[in-house]
C-alpha cells in the first residue's frame, strides 16, 4: 500500500473477523494470521480478532523462545492497540478446557461463550480462520 | 523398548491418543513442539496421560515448554523435563524411535 | 547481497533490509542513510532511535499511521505528523527510516 493515508479515513469499512485456532509455534498459521490482522489494520477496517481452541495459547504470558531459536511474536499482540485493533475476544470454553484465565494472557480480551461468539460471528462481512 | 515422540497438540489432533493406544508398558513418550500442551495438568485432556502414568515413562522437551510460556504452569506429576541433550540420550537408550507426526 | 563496512560483510535482502537486525550499528546506519541520499541529523536519529525502541518492545516495525501517532504522543504534534516525517525521509518514512535503522520493512507496506 501507499505510505500516505487519507486523513478522512478509508472509503470502505467492513467488519473483518480473524479467528485464531492454532497454537503459536508448531505451525506458521498463527504468525501469518497476525500479519494479516496488521495489514487489515493498516487499511483501517473494523477488525475483530478471536482466539479459540489452541489459538488461546498464542496469548499465553511468559513465552521465551531463545531455546528453540524462533521469534517470540507474543509482544506484537500488545502493539495491536496502537493499530486501533481493540476488539479482541477469547472463547470461554477454550480457556476453561486449558485451565487458563484472562490473567494468563498478554493482552486484555473480552471473554465470550460459544453462544455469544456465534452471534458476533454471524454479523461479520469477511471472516478468515486459521 | 520404543521411544515415541509426539509433536501435535492433544486438543487439536488425536495423535497422542493413538500413540497411547499402541504404546506398550515400559516404553517412553517424549512430548515435543505442540505436543507439550499434553503435559499440562488441570486441562480437559490431562487424563489421557494420567491414566497411563506409572506404566509408561513420560518426558517433555523443556525448550518447547519455555517457548510457549508454560514454564510456570502445573505439569502432570511424574513427567520429566529434558533438554536437547536429554532428547539425544533418550533416543540412544531406547531400541528405536517412533516419531508420530 | 551484503553491505561492506570496516572489512565486514553485512547481509541484506533484495530491497536492502538487513537479514539480521542484530548486526546493525550506528555506523552502518550512516552508510545506509547515504545510500538513501539522507544526511543524518539529530532529528533523523530521534526517529531511528524511536523506531528501534518500538521494535524492541513489540517485535515489529510500525505502520506509518501508527508511527505518527506514537511520535505525536512522545514528542508532540509538530514531530508527530506525516509532513515532518516526509521531510526527514522523503521516500517514505516508515520504509526509509526502518531500513536505515536496520529493522524489517513494516507489515502493511507493499
Amino acid at each position: 500500500m501507499e505510505e500516505e493515508w487519507d486523513e478522512d479515513g478509508p472509503e470502505v469499512v467492513k467488519r473483518f473477523m480473524y479467528v485464531n485456532r492454532k497454537a503459536p509455534y508448531g505451525t506458521v498459521y498463527a504468525l501469518e494470521m497476525l500479519e494479516k490482522v496488521l495489514i487489515a489494520a493498516a487499511f483501517e477496517q473494523d477488525v475483530h480478532v478471536v482466539f479459540m481452541d489452541d489459538g488461546v495459547y498464542q496469548l499465553k504470558k511468559g513465552q521465551e523462545t531463545k531455546g528453540v531459536n524462533m521469534k517470540n511474536f507474543s509482544p506484537t499482540f500488545r502493539a495491536l492497540e496502537g493499530y486501533d485493533v481493540e476488539k479482541l475476544y477469547a472463547e470461554k470454553e477454550s480457556l476453561e478446557a486449558r485451565g487458563l484465565t484472562v490473567d494468563d494472557l498478554v493482552v486484555p480480551v473480552e471473554v465470550l461463550t460459544s453462544e455469544e461468539l456465534k452471534a458476533l460471528m454471524s454479523k461479520q462481512e469477511v471472516i478468515l480462520t486459521a | 523398548m520404543l521411544l515415541h515422540t509426539v509433536n501435535k497438540s492433544p486438543f487439536e489432533r488425536n495423535t497422542l491418543e493413538s500413540c497411547l493406544r499402541v504404546c506398550e508398558d515400559g516404553a517412553g513418550i517424549l512430548l515435543i513442539e505442540d505436543g507439550v500442551y499434553g503435559a499440562l495438568d488441570n486441562t480437559a485432556v490431562a487424563d489421557l496421560i494420567k491414566k497411563r502414568m506409572g506404566n509408561i515413562k513420560f518426558y517433555v522437551l523443556g525448550p518447547d515448554i519455555d517457548a510457549r510460556g508454560l514454564a510456570n504452569q502445573t505439569m502432570i506429576e511424574g513427567i520429566e523435563s529434558v533438554d536437547f541433550g536429554g532428547f539425544v540420550d533418550l533416543v540412544e537408550k531406547h531400541s528405536a524411535t517412533q516419531s508420530w507426526l | 547481497m551484503a553491505y561492506e563496512i570496516n572489512g565486514e560483510s553485512i547481509e541484506h535482502d533484495e530491497e536492502g533490509y538487513l537479514s539480521d537486525i542484530n548486526q546493525w550499528t550506528p555506523e552502518l546506519a550512516g552508510l545506509l542513510a547515504k545510500d538513501e541520499g539522507i544526511e543524518m541529523t539529530d532529528e533523523h536519529w530521534e526517529v531511528i532511535n524511536f523506531l528501534r525502541e518500538y521494535y524492541e518492545e513489540y517485535q515489529i516495525a510500525p505502520a506509518i499511521r501508527v508511527l505518527v501517532k506514537a511520535l505525536k504522543k512522545k514528542f508532540g504534534p509538530e514531530k508527530g505528523s506525516n509532513k515532518y516525517l516526509y521531510e526527514l525521509f522523503p521516500y517514505g518514512p516508515a520504509k526509509q527510516a526502518c531500513k536505515v535503522g536496520g529493522l524489517p520493512k513494516p507489515t502493511g507496506c507493499i
